[in-house]
C-alpha cells in the first residue's frame, strides 16, 4: 500500500519510528499534485520548496531528538481563504490574483508551530460562495469519484484534493456547509467547530457570525488530531471561545454508543432526499441502534426558513466584508476609461474583479441593509436564528446528538445547477442551521448511494462546545460501518485515469 | 464662489430664535489605536503606524482597546450620563478611501454613554444647562492629503495620498440635544461648551485636547425658526470646526446666512458645509439627509462590551472635579475678581495659571504673565498659546526670580524671550547670560554718587525731602548701570547717600 493512502495518524506513527522520513512524505505527495491536480484542479497554488523546507527541518529536529508534537511532519493543504506570509492567497477571485499576505492565519501559525508542511493552497467558490467550486474564478476543481461532477463546495478544492490523495489533511471553512457538504461528496470527513472556538483571525471573512474553520480529512481520528491543533483561544479574534473544549483525539478513541440518544431531525428525511442517500443513512442508524444507541425522533420546525434567513445574513455581512475590496491598498487595480476618479476606480475594479455570484450576494446583502428593508430583511433574519437555536436547544433535551444526511443528494454534474442559484441554495439545507445556530457538525461517508455508487454522508449535530460528541459518535459509526465493509470508504474510489 | 448674503445679528436675532446642537469629537490619548495594537501616535512618518487590521487587509479582526472603553466611561461619567450596562458595536458602512474596511465601526444605537447635562457659563455670567443626548465611541479615518491642485482640496487635486496613521485612532464622539433659549449668546455658548468639554478631557488625561491638531473637533448644527413657531427649522451642519474662535465665528454666521435666505422666502438646504477661516464664511458641502443610508449592522466580529457597575464606580471615583466647581474654587483660592477670573476663562488660560501656580508662584504673578506678555508673543506671532514652548514651571520659576528681586521685570522679560526661544530654563539663563539684578551696594553706590555729584540742586532739593526729585536721579543710575539694577533699591539708595553726603 503506498504512503499517499495512508491516513494522516499512521503517516505520524511512522515519522516517529523513522520508518519513513517527513521529506519522503512530502515529496510523494508533491509527486502526486503534480500528477492530479493538473486535472482534478485541487490547488490554486503548490508550494513544492516551502513544503520541503518545512519536511526537512522537521527531520532535522527529530532527528536531534526534540520533542514534536503529534502531527510534525505530516503535510497539509490550506483552503486559498485563509492568509499565508509569502504564499499567494486569492479566495478563487481576480480580484486578489497575485496578492501576497505580509501575515498568517492565526489556523497557519498553529500548523506551522506544529510543524507540519504546507503543500499548497486549495480551490474555492469565489470568496467561498457556492457549493460546487464552480464559482472560483480559477475553474471548477473535479470530484476523484466521477470526474464530471462537482467536490462539492467552496471547500471542493480541499476535499477533492484528500479524497485523491494529494493530501492526508486540509483545512476549510464552513460558512453555510463549505466544509461539511464537500466532504459528503467526496466520502471524506469534515468538521465545523463550534463557533469561536477555532480562531477566525486571518480567515477572508464571508459571513462573520456563521464562518468557522475545521478539518477535512479521510477519518474521524485524524479529523480530530487536527481539531486538536487548530482550536483555542486567540486574543486576535474577539469571537473566539475563552474557555478549552477539551482533547478531541480522546473523544476520537471512543469505543461505544451504548445508551447514547441519536436524535432524527423529522425535518430532514424522507421527502426531498435521494433515495440512495436515505437508504445509506438509514443502514447507519440500523448499526448505531445494534451498538446500543437509542433512536429518537426530534421536530425543528424552523428549519424551513434556515435558508431564506441564511441567504439574507450571510450576503448581508459579505456585502459589508467585502467593501474593502477598492483597489486603493492591495489587489487588482482597474483604470476606467477617460477621467479616473477614486470613485470611478473602484466601480470599475469591482466590475471586472468579482464574479456573477459575488456581485449576487453584495446586491442582496446592501438591499438586505438598506434603510426602509432592514427589519423585514435583515431583522427578520436574526429572528429567525433565534428561533432555530431555541428548536435546536428542545431538540437537544431529547438528544444527545442529532443526526441527518449531509445533503439531500450524492454530487451533482458540474453546470447541472450552474444557471439555477436556488436549486444550488436548497443544496445546504441540511448544513446551514448549524452555522445560524452556531453548533458543531460533522460529516462522516456512510457508503455509496446504490442508483449512482457516488459517496453518501451522514450528518452528526451536537450543543455548542460539545464537539467532543461529534467524535465520540463519529468514531464508533465509522469502526462499524469499517467492520461492515472491510475497508475504508476510499478504497471503494475509482482508480483515477489520468493523463 | 458668490458671496452669501448676511443678515444684520441683532434684527436676526429680532426676528428669529436659534437653535443648535453641537458634536464633539474627542480623539482619545491612549498607547494603542481602537481595535488593534498600533501605536496612536500623532506626527509621525505616514503609513508607519498600521496594520493589516487598521489597513482593513483581508482577513484582519477588530480587538477592542480596554484603555479606550475605559476612557469613554470616564468621559461619561464626568459629563453626568448614565453608563450602559451592554454595548454593541455597528459598523456604517460608505465607500471613501480614507476609510480602510470602507465601513466604519462605531457604536451606533447602542452608545457607552448617554443622558448626561453639563452647566456652561457664557462671559456675560449666565449659566445654560447644556443636555448630552450621548457619548459613543468609534474609530477615526486615515489623513487624506490632496497634491496638485491650488487650494489643497479634491477639487483640482492631480492625486491624493493616504496616510492611515489615523485611522483606528479612538474617538468619542459626544452629542448634544438641541439647545434652546441661547438667543445672542448662541455662538459664546458654543464656544464655551467645546472650552468645557476641551477641559474636562484635559482634565480626566484622556485626550491631549489640541484643537490645533484635531484632537478636539466640533461640528455645529444650527438652525432657526420665525419667533412663535412650533416647527424647528432645516439645520445645516459646519463641520470640523478647529478653533473655539471659529466656532462662536461660524454660528454667528449661519445664523446670519440662514435669516436672511428665509427673510427672502428661500428654503434653507440641510446640507453639511465647511468654515473657512481666512474667508470667515462657510460654504455648501454635500447635501445631507435624514435619508442618508450607512446601512448600520451590529459588528458581528466583536462582542459586546459589558461594563460591570463595580468598575463603573471605580472609575467615578477617580474622577476630577467638574469644571463650573473647580472654577469657583480657584477664583476663591487665588482671590481674582470677576473680571480677572473670566478673563482667564475665556483666554483659556485657566490650566496653565492653575499650574503656573501649583509650581510655586503666586496668583497674580502667574496671571499677569500667562494674561499679559505670553498673550501677546502669542498674538503677534500668531500663535495658540499652548503652542508656545513654555511650561508652566518655567513662568513660575521666572515670577519667582522676580518675587526674590533677582529680576527686575525688564531682564525678566528678557528671560523669557531666551526660554521660548530654546535657551533653557531660566536659572541658567540667568547665570549664562549674566542677566541678575546687580545687588552689589558697591558697584550701585558708585554709580550714585557720580550722578549726585553732578547735579547738586537734585541733591538739594532730596535733602530738603522733596523725593519725587529723586526720580531723575533713579534714571540716570538705572542708565548707567545698563539696567542691570532694580529700581526700588536704587531709590533706596538714592535717599540715604543724599542725607550722607
Ligand atoms: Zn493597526
Amino acid at each position: 500500500m503506498s504512503v499517499l493512502n495512508k491516513s494522516a495518524h499512521e503517516l505520524a506513527s511512522m515519522l516517529v519510528s523513522k520508518e519513513i522520513s517527513s521529506v519522503e512524505l512530502t515529496r510523494a505527495q508533491l509527486d502526486n499534485i503534480d500528477k492530479l491536480n493538473p486535472r482534478l484542479n485541487s490547488y490554486l497554488t503548490v508550494t513544492h520548496e516551502l513544503a520541503l523546507t518545512q519536511a526537512r527541518q522537521v527531520d532535522e529536529l527529530r532527528a536531534k531528538g526534540e520533542k514534536l508534537s503529534a502531527l510534525a511532519g505530516v503535510p497539509i493543504a490550506v483552503k486559498d481563504n485563509l492568509t499565508t506570509i509569502g504564499i499567494e492567497t486569492t479566495a478563487g477571485s481576480k480580484i486578489l490574483q497575485g496578492w501576497v499576505p505580509p501575515y498568517n492565519a492565526t489556523v497557519v501559525e498553529k500548523i506551522l508551530s506544529h510543524r507540519m508542511p504546507i503543500l499548497g493552497k486549495t480551490n474555492l467558490d469565489e470568496f467561498a460562495m457556492g457549493s460546487s467550486t464552480e464559482n472560483s474564478a480559477y475553474g471548477p476543481s473535479l470530484n476523484p469519484w466521477d470526474l464530471a461532477r462537482t467536490p462539492g463546495g467552496s471547500g471542493g478544492g480541499s476535499s477533492s484534493a484528500v479524497a485523491s490523495m494529494q493530501a492526508p489533511l486540509a483545512l476549510g471553512s464552513d460558512t453555510g456547509g463549505s466544509i461539511r457538504f464537500p466532504a459528503a461528496v467526496t466520502g471524506t470527513v469534515g468538521v465545523k467547530p463550534t463557533y469561536g472556538a477555532v480562531s477566525r483571525y486571518g480567515l477572508i471573512a464571508l459571513g462573520s457570525s456563521l464562518d468557522q474553520i475545521g478539518p477535512v480529512t479521510r477519518n474521524v481520528l485524524d479529523a480530530a488530531m487536527l481539531h486538536d491543533v487548530i482550536a483555542g483561544h486567540d486574543d486576535m479574534d474577539a469571537t473566539s471561545l475563552a474557555e478549552s473544549l477539551g482533547s478531541m483525539t480522546e473523544a476520537a478513541k471512543n469505543d461505544s454508543v451504548k445508551g447514547l440518544k441519536v436524535g432524527i431531525i423529522k425535518e430532514l428525511t424522507g421527502e426531498g432526499f435521494q433515495a440512495g442517500v436515505s437508504e445509506r443513512f438509514q443502514e447507519a442508524l440500523e448499526l448505531l441502534v445494534a451498538a446500543g444507541a437509542e433512536i429518537v425522533e426530534v421536530s425543528c420546525p424552523s428549519f424551513q426558513y434556515a435558508i431564506a434567513a441564511y441567504y439574507l445574513i450571510q450576503p448581508a455581512e459579505a456585502s459589508s466584508n467585502l467593501a474593502r475590496f477598492d483597489s486603493v491598498r492591495f489587489g487588482l487595480r482597474v483604470m476606467p476609461e477617460g477621467a479616473a476618479t477614486v470613485e470611478k476606480v473602484m466601480a470599475a475594479t469591482r466590475e471586472a474583479g468579482f464574479g456573477a455570484e459575488v456581485k449576487r450576494r453584495i446586491i442582496l446583502g446592501t438591499y438586505a441593509l438598506s434603510s426602509g428593508y432592514y427589519d423585514a430583511y435583515y431583522g427578520s433574519a436574526q429572528k429567525v436564528r433565534t428561533l432555530i437555536q431555541a428548536d435546536l436547544a428542545k431538540a437537544f433535551e431529547k438528544a444527545d446528538v442529532l443526526v441527518s444526511p449531509t445533503a439531500p443528494t450524492t454530487a451533482f454534474l458540474l453546470g447541472e445547477k450552474q444557471e439555477d442559484p436556488l436549486a444550488m441554495y436548497l443544496n445546504d439545507i441540511a448544513t446551514i442551521p448549524a452555522n445560524l445556530a452556531g453548533i458543531p457538525g460533522m460529516s462522516l461517508p456512510v457508503g455509496l448511494a446504490s442508483e449512482d455508487n457516488l459517496p453518501v454522508g451522514a450528518q452528526f449535530l451536537a450543543p455548542a462546545r460539545q464537539d467532543a460528541r461529534l467524535y465520540k459518535v463519529g468514531a464508533v459509526l465509522e469502526k462499524l460501518l469499517e467492520n461492515k465493509w472491510s475497508k475504508s470508504m476510499l478504497d471503494f474510489a475509482p482508480k483515477l485515469e489520468v493523463n | 464662489m458668490a458671496k452669501d448674503q448676511l443678515m444684520d445679528y441683532q434684527k436676526a436675532l429680532d426676528a428669529y430664535e436659534v437653535v443648535i446642537g453641537l458634536e464633539v469629537h474627542v480623539e482619545l490619548n491612549t498607547n494603542t489605536k481602537m481595535f488593534c495594537g498600533c501605536a496612536n501616535v500623532f506626527g509621525d512618518e505616514p503609513n508607519t503606524n498600521v496594520c493589516p487590521n487598521c489597513l482593513g487587509f483581508p482577513g484582519a479582526m477588530p480587538a477592542v482597546n480596554g484603555k479606550a472603553i475605559e476612557n469613554s466611561i470616564k468621559i461619561g461619567l464626568a459629563l453626568d450620563c448614565q453608563i450602559a450596562a451592554t454595548g454593541r458595536f455597528a459598523r456604517k458602512n460608505y465607500f471613501y478611501p480614507d476609510l480602510a474596511k470602507n465601513f466604519q465601526t462605531s457604536q451606533y444605537d447602542e452608545p457607552i454613554a448617554f443622558e448626561g447635562t453639563i452647566d456652561i457659563e457664557v462671559p456675560s455670567g449666565k449659566v445654560f444647562t447644556v443636555a448630552i443626548e450621548r457619548a459613543h465611541m468609534e474609530e477615526d479615518a486615515g489623513k487624506l492629503t490632496h497634491v496638485g491642485g491650488s487650494t489643497g482640496r479634491i477639487q483640482g487635486a492631480e492625486f491624493s495620498l493616504v496616510d492611515f496613521n489615523r485611522a483606528g485612532v479612538p474617538l468619542v464622539e459626544i452629542v448634544t440635544k438641541p439647545i434652546y433659549g441661547a438667543g445672542d449668546e448662541a455662538p459664546e455658548l458654543a464656544a464655551a461648551y467645546v472650552r468645557s468639554i476641551r477641559e474636562i478631557v484635559k482634565n480626566l488625561g484622556v485626550s491631549d485636547a489640541r484643537m490645533e491638531r484635531g484632537n478636539v473637533r466640533c461640528d455645529a448644527n444650527v438652525s432657526i425658526r420665525p419667533k412663535g413657531q412650533e416647527k424647528l427649522g432645516t439645520r445645516t451642519e459646519t463641520k470640523n470646526v478647529n478653533s473655539l474662535r471659529s466656532i462662536e465665528r461660524a454660528v454667528k454666521y449661519e445664523i446670519q446666512r440662514q435669516a436672511h435666505l428665509l427673510s427672502q422666502g428661500t428654503a434653507i438646504i440641510q446640507e453639511t458645509r465647511h468654515w473657512h477661516e481666512d474667508r470667515g464664511a462657510t460654504s455648501s458641502g454635500r447635501p445631507k439627509s435624514d435619508a442618508d443610508d450607512y446601512r448600520y449592522f451590529p459588528e458581528p466580529d466583536l462582542v459586546p462590551i459589558q461594563p460591570s457597575k463595580e468598575w463603573i464606580e471605580q472609575l467615578r471615583a477617580t474622577l476630577p472635579e467638574k469644571p463650573a466647581i473647580r472654577r469657583k474654587r480657584l477664583q476663591e483660592l487665588w482671590v481674582f475678581s470677576d473680571l480677572e477670573f473670566r478673563d482667564v476663562v475665556n483666554s483659556d488660560l485657566l490650566d496653565e495659571i492653575d499650574d503656573t501656580v501649583k509650581a510655586g508662584a503666586k496668583p497674580q504673578a502667574a496671571r499677569k504673565w500667562w494674561t499679559g506678555e505670553l498673550a501677546r508673543i502669542a498674538n503677534s506671532e500668531d500663535k495658540d498659546i499652548a503652542e508656545l514652548s513654555i511650561t508652566p514651571t518655567q513662568v513660575a520659576q521666572i515670577a519667582a526670580l522676580v518675587e526674590s528681586g533677582k529680576l527686575t521685570d525688564r531682564l525678566a522679560r528678557e528671560v523669557l524671550t531666551c526660554v521660548l526661544a530654546g535657551e533653557g530654563n531660566p536659572e541658567e539663563i540667568v547665570a549664562k547670560r549674566g542677566l541678575e539684578v546687580v545687588s552689589d551696594d558697591g558697584a550701585l553706590l558708585a554709580a550714585i554718587d557720580q550722578v549726585l555729584s553732578e547735579q547738586p540742586d537734585v541733591l538739594e532739593k532730596i535733602r530738603e525731602g522733596k523725593l519725587q526729585a529723586a526720580g531723575a536721579v533713579i534714571g540716570a543710575v538705572m542708565k548707567a548701570m545698563a539696567g542691570s539694577a532694580d529700581a526700588a533699591r536704587v531709590r533706596e539708595l538714592v535717599i540715604q547717600r543724599a542725607n550722607e553726603l
